[in-house]
């Protein structure tokens, strides 16, 4: 009992300085590399767009598991469960409005 | 009688020791209608980035240089809330109450960078008021400003309460583990913000 609550509180919401470490570098080297996609101006516009979401997406990633210390464990079920209805709901906003609006705009010609 | 009191103290004490974990999750709970919150504010930002009314560009007003000392600011500011934490967890408060002030002078530089940037843009007639872009623009970067500044109070909060009896009790890990999940999220928030406002419209 008393072994299975240290791995549980070890497993669970506390870091190590190691983790914090790792995660501060990875997210350093994706901030740069965004910033380069924009400065050197080596993309075009639709390709550098998705290359920085791409960035962001995996930046974001970093920072919730070594910063927020999210897991697959058993005990971050429902934080995980509300995370994925959370981004779904996001999802349905972003997309439906852009493509809704988009569409609007390409027919009555305002751009 | 008796076999109630032997099956209410394991009870309790199992309550206890997982105390924090409703608290934590409740202020989960939160930050994901905050996420809903930022979600639609991106939306309307990239619905209307593109209505300039004649106005200026985000190409033409936008600063990178001062993007990415915020972004390096908020950045440390992470790990070093990291650091507190780990502090905390460790029952060393003088090292907790050190890496939250740094924590805190990091936050009030950014809330300042931010607000020299806003009123550089209104003296230069790029206020909120110019264009729908320009609105969308501040109300979604305001948003994100808002949450740092009553960020940094609660910080401040926090770090009075440990000076105080309360310690490093367990309940005021659990304040803490919820702050630290809202820095961490803000930071998360900024990603987006950095990303997709001000890279994507210098593209």
């Amino acid at each position: 009992m008393s072994q299975t609550h240290t791995t549980t509180q070890e497993g669970e919401s506390h870091g190590s300085a190691a983790s914090y470490v790792i995660g501060f570098v990875l997210a350093v080297i994706l901030t740069v590399a965004s910033f380069a996609t924009v400065l050197s101006k080596a993309f075009s516009y639709w390709t550098a767009l998705v290359v920085l979401s791409i960035l962001a997406v995996v930046q974001i990633v970093v920072h919730l598991v070594f910063f927020l210390h999210m897991n697959t464990s058993s005990k971050q079920r429902w934080i995980l469960m509300t995370f994925a209805v959370t981004v779904a709901m996001v999802m349905i906003v972003v997309v439906g409005s852009l493509f809704v609006l988009w569409n609007s705009q390409a027919h009555m010609m305002v751009r | 009688m008796s076999h109630d009191t032997t099956h209410a103290s394991p009870a309790h004490h199992e309550e206890h020791e997982h105390q924090e974990s409703p608290v934590v999750f409740g202020f989960w709970v939160y930050l994901m209608t905050d996420c809903i919150i930022f979600g639609t504010l991106f939306t309307v930002f990239a619905v209307l980035s593109h209505q300039f009314a004649g106005g200026p560009t985000g190409k033409e007003l936008f600063d990178l240089k001062n993007v990415e000392i915020e972004t390096a600011i908020l950045l440390f500011s992470s790990i070093t809330y990291g650091f507190a934490m780990l502090g905390a967890q460790a029952q060393k408060k003088a090292a907790t109450l050190g890496w939250l002030f740094i924590t805190f002078l990091l936050g009030c530089s950014f809330v300042f960078l931010e607000v020299n940037e806003f009123t550089d843009l209104i003296a230069h007639g790029a206020g909120p008021d110019r264009s729908a872009f320009l609105s969308a623009f501040f109300t979604l970067v305001g948003t994100h400003g808002l949450h740092v500044t009553c960020g940094l109070i609660w910080m401040v909060v926090a770090f009075i309460q440990i000076l105080g009896k309360q310690g490093l009790g367990s309940r005021m890990i659990s304040k803490l583990t919820c702050l630290s999940l809202f820095w961490h999220f803000l930071d998360v928030v900024w990603i987006c913000v950095f990303t997709f406002v001000y890279l994507g419209s210098v593209l």
